[in-house]
């Protein structure tokens, strides 16, 4: 049973490019291995950083295993309020893929439904739209995700500004990645508009969000995906380079971005493991998706396909 | 010996999943003075042959076995050789104008650099040359010409250019892969001559490679047919379109539409040989139940008035007045159509045809003008289609077939779809009733409607293209190009079927083609247009025999005839 469905994926194209390619079996098992071992962090950390009972400051600083005063059950060590480094590795990139995929869905949900509807509707609401997208293209994600984050701080109070930061942040990422979707959907949409069935979905008297969200939308998924997987990478980095400037996630619930900026600290007094174990880890994730990526791109686009 | 000489030659296409045979044990010899025509449906492998000639097969194919020999030089595989006689000893003509020229590069540089790299000429000398050989494939103004880029030629001077091109150095042998397949009746008339005139003048060989009968009837001596990479026949041109032996060549003949008489149906050649008598009359009878007994009346169903469309007419939206030198794609048009006809729009591409096609359906709004639906006006004060006015009785067939069916729905959800749009409450039992009544209609089975799209051959979309058209019942149905993608045979099946659905359904019709003797075939008026202008509305018969304009003249002389061998 197992043999036949993957004979059978085996069998198309998109399928066969996967598993012929070794960059994409690599980068998808790592992603995967990742994706699993933060959603069940739970049962595979060893510790529960959050938890105060469980941690002891006279552990901190406890270098990793093989290093001189190494101890076994803190393999990775431990940063300067005791907490086991891997575990909040773990704890971490849990929250960085949270923030990575709901900003990443909120970018592609805003940006699809203006890209269809500007290529599909034109006229000035088109122009509106994609000079709105011009626009935002010139100020950089970073600015613009602190723009948000600032304004944030201003509106929420204090008290609820923690509970809020990861809204606020999927927010801000999101907003700052939508124009890359609304750009792609809307060249897509125009190419796909004037195809005739189309105009045969239209002097049938289909209505246009019918048209648009029924016919187009289906045909122009391959470009969005690959945009999507791409700008998750993106959005990963973002929110870490975010919380490494102190704007992100607060520091009671670090994403590997804060992590970072704690060890940053004491890079130099020789505690390097505490930076360097979690800026390892964010390479790695990101490197993996943006490979990821990357070969999805070429084997959806059969003009890239090798002969 | 002979010019060209191909001996046993096999051509595959290795794929993932398996080897597709291109040509296989393919041979044929051509002199000098010859000009030998390949025929065959599409993917029977007529332009790998051409290709392998010229060592210009895409990989994967591959020649796997064989000869071609030149003047007995052996080419196969030999990249130094070819590199010198392509181009010096063979010519090649692409399909497409439009692009088989750099239109970075002026006319004049193409053709010394051709000249240059073949011949040792000094610039001068390759100039003066260039210029006699534009004079000769009949360019006008030569010498000022030649400073031009592509872009400033219409479609047929760019094929004469591309001719220059190939006899710029003196080769014996051109090859002219559907050489007028991209261009307009009066237009291919001219490039033919002078392909004709130029292979008797040069003493070339030439293979012209096509799917049109009558161009094969007009300009070549010998013909090959080909189908699935084998030659089924090959012999003198005369004896093969009049006495054709194999079934594929019986096939190709007798699918080609007559120019010089009407037929009530087109004979069709099954697989083993025996005719086909099928029609989908008895089939009708379930569709005829759920519409309802209707009859012709006679009626006007459809009126233009003055229908203009001037495309870029956003200044006139503003309040502004169109100038008078804006291109007018449809100029000032008006006629009736009337229930129960087929009416044919007839002309050359940028005619306007497929415009006023876009008009009556509301894919493009007219500039100026009024369009009348059983007494309704479709466009309101403001220049917006009112499709509840016709509500769903005007379908239209399309051109491409494969792009006219969303690739993403199978079948079955294309056919229910506009079913159950007009009809919103009805039962599972009643739209699978339906679909089926459809599918059946138009010659499929019903396995087909758990498929998608790409399945499918283009005759096949073809006809699921005309179930979803019958599935909001329409009173009108206009066929724009419907076959002009499809081979000979195919569209001799696809014009039955339009026929019959026309009989039995009692549907009005507006067939646009730029395809006289099809036109001919299926309506009972036509107008001509040229330039988005009307130039002749007349009866069928009336038009063909005795035409009025002077332009439907030219176009009824022009046309290829196959019966001009006969």
């Amino acid at each position: 049973m197992i043999k036949k469905t993957f004979n059978k994926i085996y069998d198309t194209d998109i399928g066969f490019s996967f598993f012929n390619s070794k960059i994409a079996i690599i980068s998808s098992s790592i992603f995967f291995i990742i994706f699993l071992c933060s959603f069940f962090a739970g049962i595979v950390a060893p510790y529960n950083p959050f938890d105060p009972a469980s941690v002891s400051l006279m552990d901190a600083f406890t270098p990793p295993v093989w290093s001189e005063g190494g101890s076994a059950s803190f393999f990775l060590g431990t940063d300067q309020q005791g907490r086991d480094m891997f575990s909040t590795m773990i704890y971490g990139s849990r929250i960085s893929l949270i923030v990575g995929f709901a900003s990443i869905l909120f970018a592609m949900i805003l940006g699809v439904f203006l890209g269809v509807t500007a290529g599909y509707i034109g006229g000035r609401y088109e122009i509106i739209v994609m000079r709105v997208t011009d626009i935002q293209l010139t100020i950089p994600t970073i600015l613009m995700a602190l723009l948000v984050d600032g304004i944030a701080r201003a509106v929420i109070s204090r008290s609820m500004h923690d509970e809020m930061a990861i809204y606020v942040l999927i927010f801000a990422i999101g907003i700052s990645e939508w124009p890359q979707f609304a750009r792609v959907t809307r060249a897509s949409t125009l190419v796909e508009k004037n195809k005739e069935y189309v105009s045969a979905s239209r002097i049938i008297g289909l209505s246009n969000i019918i048209i648009m969200f029924k016919h187009i939308l289906p045909n122009i998924l391959r470009p969005i995906l690959v945009i999507a997987t791409i700008g998750l990478a993106l959005a990963i980095i973002t929110e870490s380079t975010l919380s490494f400037l102190g704007v992100g996630v607060p520091p009671t619930t670090p994403s590997l971005g804060t992590l970072i900026r704690f060890g940053n600290n004491f890079l130099f007094s020789g505690e390097w493991w505490i930076t360097f174990f979690p800026a390892i880890f964010l390479v790695v994730l990101a490197l993996s998706i943006n490979l990821l990526g990357d070969w999805m791109r070429d084997a959806l686009n059969p003009k890239l396909k090798k002969r | 010996m002979s010019l060209l000489e191909i001996k046993n030659l096999n051509i595959s296409y290795k794929t993932r999943k398996e080897t597709i045979v291109a040509s296989s044990n393919v041979n044929f010899t051509l002199e000098r003075g010859e000009i030998l025509g390949i025929v065959g449906e599409s993917g029977s492998g007529k332009s790998t042959i051409a290709n392998a000639i010229i060592n210009l097969i895409d990989p994967p194919g591959q020649i796997t076995d064989g000869t071609i020999k030149i003047d007995n030089q052996e080419l196969q595989n030999n990249e130094e050789i070819i590199q010198k006689i392509r181009g010096k000893k063979i010519g090649f003509v692409f399909q497409d104008p439009q692009t088989s020229l750099n239109p970075l590069f002026k006319i004049k540089d193409q053709l010394i650099e051709t000249i240059q790299t073949h011949l040792s000429l000094s610039y001068e000398e390759a100039l003066n040359k260039s210029i006699n050989l534009l004079q000769e494939v009949g360019i006008e103004n030569a010498t000022k010409r030649i400073e031009d880029y592509p872009h400033q030629f219409s479609g047929g001077m760019r094929q004469r250019v591309v001719i220059a091109l190939a006899i710029s150095c003196e080769p014996d042998l051109i090859i002219a892969d559907e050489p007028t397949t991209a261009l307009d009746v009066s237009i291919q008339y001219q490039i033919l001559e002078l392909l004709k005139e130029l292979t008797k003048k040069r003493n070339l060989g030439v293979i012209i490679i096509t799917h049109d009968m009558g161009v094969i009837a007009e300009t070549t001596n010998k013909v090959i047919v080909m189908r699935h990479g084998l030659i089924v026949e090959q012999g003198n041109t005369k004896d093969l379109l009049t006495q054709p032996k194999s079934t594929e060549a019986r096939s190709l003949v007798i699918s080609v539409p007559p120019t010089n008489k009407k037929i009530e149906r087109f004979k069709l050649i099954g697989p083993d040989g025996s005719e086909i008598t099928s029609s989908s009359a008895n089939l009708t009878k379930n569709i005829i139940k759920t519409w309802g007994v209707r009859q012709n009346t006679n009626q006007k169903l459809l009126e233009l008035k003055k229908i203009t469309k001037i495309f870029d007419d956003q200044s006139f939206t503003y309040g502004k007045k169109i100038d008078d030198k804006a291109v007018k794609a449809v100029n000032n048009v008006s006629f009736q159509l009337f229930e129960g006809e087929t009416l044919g729009l007839v002309g050359e591409s940028g005619s306007g045809k497929s415009t006023i096609a876009k008009i009556i359906t509301g894919l493009v709004r007219p500039s100026f003008g009024e369009l009348e639906y059983n007494g309704l006006s479709l466009y309101n004060f403001k220049r917006k289609y009112q499709i509840d006015k016709s509500r769903g009785q005007i379908q239209m067939i399309f051109q491409d077939p494969y792009s006219s069916l969303n690739p993403r729905f199978k079948v079955k959800d294309i056919i229910a779809e506009p079913i159950k749009f007009f009809q919103k409450s009805i039962t599972r039992n009643d739209l699978e009733k339906n679909v089926h009544d459809l599918i059946d209609i138009v010659g499929m089975t019903r396995k087909s409607l758990d498929r998608y799209p790409h399945e499918f051959s283009g005759g096949q979309r073809q006809r699921i293209s005309i179930a979803r058209a019958l599935a909001t019942r329409p009173r009108l149905l206009i066929c724009d190009e419907p076959t002009s993608a499809l081979d000979v045979s195919i569209q001799a099946q696809i014009l039955n079927l339009l026929k019959d659905i026309q009989d039995e359904l009692h549907l009005t019709m507006l067939f646009i083609s730029h395809d006289l003797p099809v036109i001919r075939q299926m309506c009972n008026r036509i107008i001509v247009l040229k330039n988005g202008a009307i130039c002749e509305t007349n009866e069928t018969e009336k038009l063909f025999n005795e035409p009025d304009h002077q332009y439907t003249k030219q176009l009824i002389n022009l046309m290829p005839k196959i019966e001009s061998l006969i």
